[in-house]
This record gives C-alpha cells, sequence and structure tokens, in this order.
C-alpha cells in the first residue's frame, strides 16, 4: 500500500525484490546486446573471447567488416534518416493544423473527425501497409491504363513508406499537441491584441513559444517510431531497405556482432538525443 | 466637463433572449478612476470586454478619446487591460512582457528596453526585467501587469477584477497601491468588480450594474449614503433590510410596519402611498444602544431587544440582537468606545434608529421585489 | 450581426485551410485505402484480369483449418499475453505512481522507459542471443548443472510470450500510472481507517478508478501483440503460426491479394471487436480512452 499506511517488512523486501527483477527482465537483452558488440569472435554468442571493437570499425583487411564499413548498413541507416526526416515534418506539420482545428474551430461533424484521428492508432500496421499498397497500386494502374502516365513513387518504395509511418504518426503527433493546446490560457492572446499585437504576431510570439515543447516532443517521437517502424515498412518496401528491415532480413540469416554494434551506436544515440533534450528541459525550467 | 476619455451611448449587446449590456450610456472625466460594480452574470464583463474590442456590441456607440471605436479591431484601440488572471506571457521574462506591446509597435530594441526599464522602476520593481514571471510574487506580477500596459500609454486602462486571485492581505495591500498608481500617472482607469469593498475605496464614481443596467452613477459617498434603489442599498455596505407596508408618508419619511406590526421610520425615496409595499435598509451605524431607555436619543422611538451575539472584528465589531416584538435580527455597529463590549448573549437591550440614515423604497417601482 | 461579413470570411477560410490536410490525411492514407482493400477481399478472380464479387476469399479462410487455426491462436496467445503484462505491469506501475516519490519515481519510470526508445528488433536481438541454443541462458543452465548439455530456448510458445509481454510493457506501465496518479491517497487512507484490508482496498477502490487507465492499457497492448511481426516471427521461427505472417505471404510472397485483404480485413474485425468489447465492459468512450495517452 502507500507509505503513509503501515507497509510490513516482508512486504518491503518483497517490493524492492520485484523492482529489481523488473528491471533486470528490463535490461537483460539490452546488457547483452551491448557486451557481444565487443566480443572478439565471429558470433554473437559465449564465451567471451576477449575485447575488440572490429565490429565497429574493421575494414575488410582483417576478414571482419565493422558497421562502419559496412555499405549496405551505413545506407540503410541513411534511409531511416530520410525517411525519419519527412515523416516527422509531416506528421509535426499535419498534426498541428489538426490541433488547430480541433481545439480552435467549431464546425459540424467536429466529433466524427476528431475521433476519426484517433483511428489509425488501433488499426495494425500491417494492415495499415497492405492498405495503402493495394491503394496506390490501384491509382498507378489507373494512371498508367487511362492517363498514360507512369508514376513511379506509388510502386513499393520510399515514398509509400514515408505515407504509410505518416498514416498512424500523425495521430500521435496530434495528441501531443493537442494536449498542450487544450491548456493554452486564451486570455493570454486577448492580452496580446489588446497590447496591439495583430493575428499573426499573436501566433508568432505567443502561441507558437508556447507550442514550443510539445512541437519538439511530437518530432522528436515521431522520428523515433519512424526510425524503429517495422511493421507497416515491410510491406511497403522497395529495393532500398531502412535499417529496421536490413536488420530483420540478416538476424533471419544469421546474426553477427555487427548488428550488436549498429544496436550499440543507435542506443547511444537515442541516450545522446535523451540527455540533450533533459539538459534544454531543465534550462527552461517548466516552461 | 471636457471631452470624456471614453463615453459610452444606448451601448447594447445581447445572447440570445439574454439582455447582457442594455442600452447603457455614461462617460468617464479624463484622468479619474471609475469602477462598475456589479454581482457575477451583471454584464460588467461583457462591458468591459466591448470597450477593449473582444466583443462587438449589437448597438450603440463607444467612444475613446472622442474617437468613435465601431469597428476598429483591439489591438488597435488607444486602451489596455489588467487581465483577471493577469495573462502575463509565460513564456517571456519580465522585461519582454513589458516591452511586447512596444515591439508590436516596431520600436528598436534599445528604446523598448530603456522604456521598459524606466517603467519597471515607476511601480518600484527596478531591476526585475530579467526575471521569469514565475519567480514573482502575486504583488509583484499584478505591477508588471500594469507596468505592460501603462507603457503604452494607453488613453484609457481597464482592470478586470485585478485583485480576485490574491488573498485578503495581500488585497488590502495592492489597494492601496493601485490608487496611488493611478494618482502618479493620471491615466483613467476603468475598472470592474464586484467588491463593493474596493470599488468605494478606489474610485472617482462608481456605477452599480445590475441586469446589464447601471443601478445608480455617483461618487462612493453618494452610493453608501444616498442609494437610489434597494438593490444599491443592499449591495453597497452592509445593511438591516425589513420588509413591510407604509403605514404613514410625509415629506420625508416613511413609517414601515412589518407584518407582526413593528414599525421603524425610514428617509423616504421616491414616491410611496400608504398601504405600499415597501422596503427600509438601514444601516448598522444608524443606530444607538442603550441599557436603558433614557440613554438613547429621545426624538427616535425605542425598540427593545436580546442580545444574540458579540461580532468582535475590531473597529468593525458589531452586535447581533433579538427585536422583541418581531423576533427580526439586526446587526447593530458598536461605538468604538469599547461601552458595550461586555455585553453577554440574553442580557435585555434597547436601541433606535436615526432615519435619515435609513432608506425605504417601495417594492415594485424598480421592477424587484 | 455580432461578426462583420468579412471576419466570418475570413474565418470560413481558416477553417478550410486547416481542414484540408486531415481529411486529405484520412481520406487518402486511411478511408480510401481501407474501401480498397475491402474491394479486394470481396472478388474473386476468374480469368486473366477478370474478377467477379464473391466471398470466395472468406470461404477459403474457414475451409482451411491452416488459416482459421492460425486466427485462433493468434488471438488467443495476444488475450494472454495481454492478461500476463497488465499483471506485471500492475505493481510497477503501482510502485512508481504511488510509493516513490519525486526523483526516484522519475528515475524509475525512465528506466521503465529507456528499452522502448531503440527498435524492436534490436530488442529481439538481444533476447535471440540470450535464448538461442548457443547463447547466454542455456549456456548458464549448463553451468549451473540445471542441464547436462545447452537446450533451445527459442522457437518455443513460451518464448514468444515473453518477447511479446516484454514489447507491450511500457504500452501497459503508461496509462496504468496516469490512472493511478490522479487517485487520491485519502481514499486509500480512508478506506484503511473504515478497516479495509489491502486486498478489499485493492477491489473496491483501486481498480474502479483505474479501470480507465486498465482499458486503454489492454486495447492498446492487445492490438500491439495481435499485430505483431518481428516478435513472433524471430523468437518463433519459421513455424511461429502468427496471422500477420500469413498477410504477409499471401501479399508479398504468393501475390494473392485478394486472400491477403481477407486476412487483413479479419485481423481488423477482430481488432475492432476487441477494442469495442472493452469500451462496452467498462463503459467508456473511445475519445475519452485513446485521447488519455
Amino acid at each position: 500500500m502507500i507509505p503513509s499506511l503501515p507497509r510490513p517488512a516482508w512486504l518491503r523486501a518483497a517490493t524492492a525484490l520485484y523492482v529489481t527483477a523488473f528491471l533486470t527482465f528490463l535490461f537483460l537483452p539490452l546488457i547483452v546486446i551491448s557486451v557481444f558488440a565487443f566480443n572478439n569472435a565471429p558470433y554473437p554468442a559465449p564465451p567471451w573471447h576477449g575485447f575488440t571493437l572490429n565490429w565497429f570499425f574493421a575494414d575488410s583487411s582483417t576478414g571482419r567488416v565493422g558497421m562502419f564499413h559496412d555499405g549496405e548498413l551505413m545506407r540503410s541507416i541513411g534511409t531511416s534518416c530520410q525517411i525519419g526526416l519527412w515523416v516527422t515534418l509531416l506528421s509535426v506539420l499535419v498534426g498541428l493544423s489538426n490541433a488547430l482545428l480541433i481545439e480552435r474551430h467549431d464546425f459540424r461533424g467536429k466529433q466524427l473527425l476528431s475521433i476519426m484521428m484517433l483511428v489509425p492508432l488501433v488499426i495494425p500496421g500491417v494492415i495499415l501497409g497492405v492498405s495503402i499498397l493495394a491503394f496506390a497500386s490501384r491509382i498507378a494502374q489507373f494512371a498508367s491504363g487511362h492517363l498514360h502516365l507512369y508514376l513511379r513513387f506509388l510502386r513499393p518504395g520510399l515514398t509509400l513508406v514515408v505515407l504509410g509511418q505518416f498514416s498512424y504518426i500523425a495521430t500521435i503527433a496530434t495528441l501531443t499537441l493537442r494536449a498542450r493546446l487544450s491548456r493554452f490560457d486564451r486570455t493570454l492572446e486577448d492580452a496580446a491584441m489588446n497590447l496591439g499585437a495583430s493575428r499573426m504576431a499573436v501566433f508568432r510570439t505567443i502561441l507558437l513559444p508556447y507550442l514550443r515543447p510539445a512541437l519538439i516532443g511530437s518530432a522528436m517521437i515521431s522520428f523515433l517510431l519512424s526510425f524503429a517502424d517495422f511493421n507497416t515498412t515491410l510491406m511497403l518496401v522497395g529495393g532500398n531497405p531502412p535499417l529496421t528491415v536490413l536488420m530483420y532480413d540478416r538476424m533471419h540469416q544469421g546474426a553477427t556482432p555487427v548488428l550488436n554494434a549498429v544496436s550499440v551506436f543507435l542506443m547511444a544515440a537515442s541516450a545522446l538525443l535523451a540527455l540533450a533534450l533533459m539538459r534544454r528541459g531543465a534550462r527552461r525550467g517548466t516552461a | 466637463m471636457n471631452q470624456p476619455d471614453l463615453a459610452a451611448d444606448a451601448v447594447v449587446k445581447r445572447y440570445g433572449e439574454h439582455v447582457a449590456v442594455d442600452s447603457l450610456s455614461f462617460a468617464v472625466e479624463r484622468g479619474s478612476f471609475f469602477s462598475i460594480l456589479g454581482p457575477s452574470g451583471c454584464g460588467k464583463t461583457t462591458l468591459l470586454r466591448m470597450i477593449a474590442g473582444f466583443i462587438q456590441p449589437d448597438g450603440g456607440e463607444i467612444a475613446i478619446g472622442g474617437k468613435n471605436m465601431r469597428g476598429v479591431a483591439p489591438n488597435r484601440r488607444p486602451v489596455n487591460m489588467v487581465f483577471q488572471q493577469l495573462a502575463l506571457f509565460p513564456m517571456m521574462s519580465v522585461g519582454e512582457n513589458v516591452e511586447f506591446g512596444l515591439a508590436r509597435r516596431g520600436i528598436g530594441r534599445a528604446e523598448r528596453r530603456r522604456k521598459a526599464e524606466q517603467m519597471l522602476e515607476r511601480v518600484g520593481l527596478a531591476g526585475a526585467a530579467g526575471k521569469r514571471v514565475d519567480e514573482l510574487s502575486g504583488g509583484q506580477r499584478q505591477r508588471v501587469a500594469i507596468a505592460r500596459s501603462l507603457v503604452l500609454e494607453p488613453t484609457l486602462l481597464l482592470l478586470d477584477e485585478p485583485l480576485g486571485a490574491l488573498d485578503l492581505k495581500l488585497r488590502e495591500h495592492m489597494k492601496i497601491e493601485l490608487k496611488q498608481l493611478q494618482a502618479e500617472f493620471g491615466t483613467t482607469f476603468v475598472y470592474i468588480t464586484h467588491d463593493q469593498s474596493e470599488a468605494l475605496v478606489l474610485s472617482d464614481r462608481v456605477g452599480v450594474m445590475n441586469q446589464g443596467r447601471f443601478e445608480q452613477l455617483g461618487t462612493p459617498q453618494d452610493l453608501y449614503y444616498r442609494p437610489a434603489s434597494a438593490f444599491v442599498a443592499g449591495f453597497v455596505g452592509d445593511s438591516n433590510r425589513v420588509a413591510g407596508r407604509a403605514i404613514a408618508v410625509d415629506a420625508d419619511t416613511v413609517e414601515v410596519e412589518t407584518g407582526e406590526g413593528w414599525s421603524v421610520r425610514a428617509r423616504r425615496h421616491g414616491p410611496a402611498a400608504v398601504g405600499d409595499a415597501v422596503e427600509a435598509f438601514i444601516r448598522p451605524e444608524a443606530a444607538t444602544l442603550g441599557r436603558l431607555r433614557n440613554q438613547l436619543p429621545p426624538d427616535q422611538p425605542a425598540h427593545e431587544g436580546v442580545v444574540e451575539s458579540l461580532l468582535f472584528d475590531g473597529a468593525k465589531s458589531a452586535l447581533l440582537l433579538r427585536e422583541a416584538r418581531s423576533r427580526r435580527e439586526f446587526r447593530i455597529a458598536l461605538p468604538q468606545t469599547g461601552q458595550f463590549a461586555d455585553l453577554k448573549p440574553g442580557e435585555p437591550i434597547v436601541f433606535s434608529f436615526d432615519p435619515t440614515r435609513a432608506t425605504c423604497f417601495t417594492v415594485g417601482s424598480d421592477g424587484r421585489g | 450581426m455580432a461578426e462583420p461579413a468579412a471576419a466570418r470570411a475570413r474565418r470560413s477560410w481558416r477553417l478550410g485551410l486547416l481542414m484540408a490536410p486531415a481529411l486529405a490525411w484520412l481520406g487518402l492514407l486511411i478511408l480510401l485505402p481501407h474501401v480498397e482493400l475491402a474491394m479486394l477481399s470481396f472478388r474473386k478472380q476468374i480469368g486473366p484480369r477478370e474478377y467477379v464479387p464473391s466471398l470466395y476469399q472468406y470461404r477459403t479462410f474457414f475451409e482451411q483449418p491452416e488459416y482459421w487455426h492460425t486466427f485462433v491462436r493468434t488471438a488467443w496467445m495476444s488475450a494472454v499475453a495481454t492478461f500476463a503484462t497488465l499483471c506485471l505491469a500492475f505493481p510497477i506501475a503501482w510502485v512508481i505512481a504511488k510509493i516513490t516519490r519525486g526523483r526516484a519515481s522519475a528515475w524509475l519510470l525512465l528506466a521503465c522507459m529507456i528499452p522502448f526508445w531503440i527498435s524492436e528488433t534490436v530488442r529481439t536481438l538481444g533476447w535471440m542471443i540470450l535464448l538461442r541454443q548457443s547463447g547466454v541462458l542455456p549456456a548458464l543452465l549448463v553451468d549451473l548443472g540445471i542441464t547436462s548439455h545447452p537446450v533451445e530456448l527459442l522457437y518455443r510458445d513460451a518464448t514468444i510470450m515473453v518477447g511479446l509481454i516484454y514489447t507491450s510493457m511500457l504500452f501497459m506501465i503508461v496509462p496504468l500510472i496516469s490512472s493511478l496518479e490522479s487517485l487520491d491517497n485519502a481514499l486509500i487512507e480512508a478506506a484503511y481507517d473504515l478497516g479495509a484490508g489491502g486486498f478489499t482496498v485493492l477491489r473496491k477502490i483501486v481498480i474502479p478508478h483505474a479501470a480507465p487507465g486498465i482499458t486503454a492499457g489492454c486495447i492498446i497492448v492487445f492490438m500491439l501483440t495481435l499485430g505483431d511481426y518481428i516478435t513472433p516471427t524471430l523468437l518463433g521461427g519459421k513455424d511461429s503460426g502468427w496471422f500477420t505472417e500469413q498477410i504477409y505471404t499471401q501479399f508479398i510472397t504468393r501475390f494473392n491479394w485478394g486472400q491477403g485483404a481477407a486476412f487483413g480485413f479479419l485481423l481488423l474485425g477482430l481488432s475492432t471487436a476487441m477494442v469495442v468489447a472493452g469500451l462496452k465492459l467498462t463503459g467508456q468512450r473511445f475519445g475519452d480512452v485513446m485521447g488519455r495517452r
């Protein structure tokens, strides 16, 4: 129970034990990945053969190819970043527009529209992927059959992957931005106007700075979700796989420690990003 | 009166069937402190927002500094407003808040900074420009909100119950500070509040608002000593209300008799005839107390009662007593000499009222009961 | 009128401008693609580029035990995984929301979130290294003398289950925490004061209060496990028997889009049914539960 009520010693001990076990469960896979990224053996498996950075930096001269010399792998990271940036840009812009639409305007069918905006979250990603695949192919067929237009971007590839991920990540960006906007004190806008600000100036000097944390937050979530997406991407991917899909393929073929190295690299990047954001947050206080 | 800073002419605002502001006309003299006093829902906020330009009136005209404001957007009006919750911008520093309006006018950074610092100094916040808004105390925020508006040198400063969010002690303090600020700057203040004490203390003139109209427009003294309606008499200051029928009417006074056959005389306001339903409002300080009849003024009828309780509140101490005949409860101010401080509940007591400090209104003549 | 015509025109122009992206997004990427998917699923090919409306694809599903067995198995395992996740997540959510304070609470929450900053692919790689025959746990079991030779811990249903629970954990913890945090401690103290024991407090006070969070968490976790692909295929191996794999096979490997579309709709139907049932059961509205996240 809660700390203000008497808790018997066994309950405290059990709680501590459970929390420890739970954290072990959460971190065990990550620890194992990290450890075997530095193991001097061709397979990510025990026993320990000594420390090496080969799986990061080796060029083919040693017979091993580290991740930074693995062209296919590096290309896929680039692809993932490229997809992530587009998805982030689209999701945040559409999310902002949606948040303004739902929180600031009244119109017929608003209730329905705001519920529709949540629907992508409850559609399994695989189905989002195949439905967009099928629809895009229908349009492409129509364009080539009736208009003699060959729309290559409607074939599986980066454009479709971006659209597929955006179709549900936009919902999450919308929710994040709506939550912040709904807490906005509208009298701040009245006050700004009262002090002589035009509509544009109010948007630029009051609303955008207020939404800034949510804009940054939703951009970050969007990028992370895009980077990690697999289900939707798998159905729409063309010849140029992003990192998750490439890793999946290689894991099917039998993993090498290079994948561990990539994973460690990703963890470090995420941690740095998180740290940077937290320091930012601490500096700016709660605003 | 020279050119008024604010003039409203037959201003109307309706929300469906409900008339929020009902054909209101008034003028506010340059440099004065004008309050609009009324209970919540009386339309005072609507009126203020129409002056600020956030709401368009359905009819009538508003002129500020002699210029008609019809069709003028809120950001182009020579008025600034101190909001109820102050509406300081939390994402900006104190200095940026004060500079905000200047920046919108395209004034250069150095000039802006100089003016803002000057203004902060004038409201007693020198050196606070770099602070965050949430580092300030309630009273300091209040001053920032006022500085932010006054730095723009508006013709008119609107204040929307700005003391409402403060605790009692600070509110009393800020009342005085507001009055001093207004005197110092000489800007015309239009202040809305539901707190009669704020209105009385601060204002040169007060409009008492009820159901979209002004019940009375006058100096605080007018409202207190010469209320123009039963509503004003009841709303401004404490009163003992006695409802009954008029049993005698002369040039100045009416004698009111309650259902229980107890009667009291009060100054007549408006026409009244014998038999009319009337109500009298008697100020707590209009009574004289005594242990014996001969301690009361001989020209006032004496009443008998029993002490119910003693409400000690320093200079505002009062006595609750029950009149013997009507069984009514009266609130009587205790003399500051401490003369009756030893009264005990249950003790018999006599008292009388000064008819000139009580006012009698005919019920229904102003549309209310 | 209160609003001049010009201002009204500006307003409706702004409304249209904000409405366009929302309608394009939902119309072109959600609504129409699903209409297309529905059309694909309700037809049968009778010749080259010749189709007739038919329930053939759905009939195939019911006539082939392989298909509907996989479907039922997926649903059942998802339900079990959801329940297990709830049971495991609840104590942690309780500790974070009610027992620890300030920094400790924030750190614990952060610790729970860190693994989910990293993609599911990476996390699954970790489990593979841990569990496969040449992996860490089998070696440990031999070292401890529990087994005489390394056993294969991958490709078992229990392994899939562990992976699913692991992957879903955060999506259960977060809604649970937010619903538990809003529970006033005074209510628990009052119940205790009135003589209730721990179990009664849990049943009468905590669970009714946390019901919206529990529902939200269960809906999300069930949906995610149902639609999961990586965890079952990698931890369960070739014959994991997960329904999303069937959809992939039909669409991508066999290029049988009609059959794949029908499978997609069946999965979507099940997922929607569970969402609706979950909401009905606790008497909540979709917008409230989802918007809460």
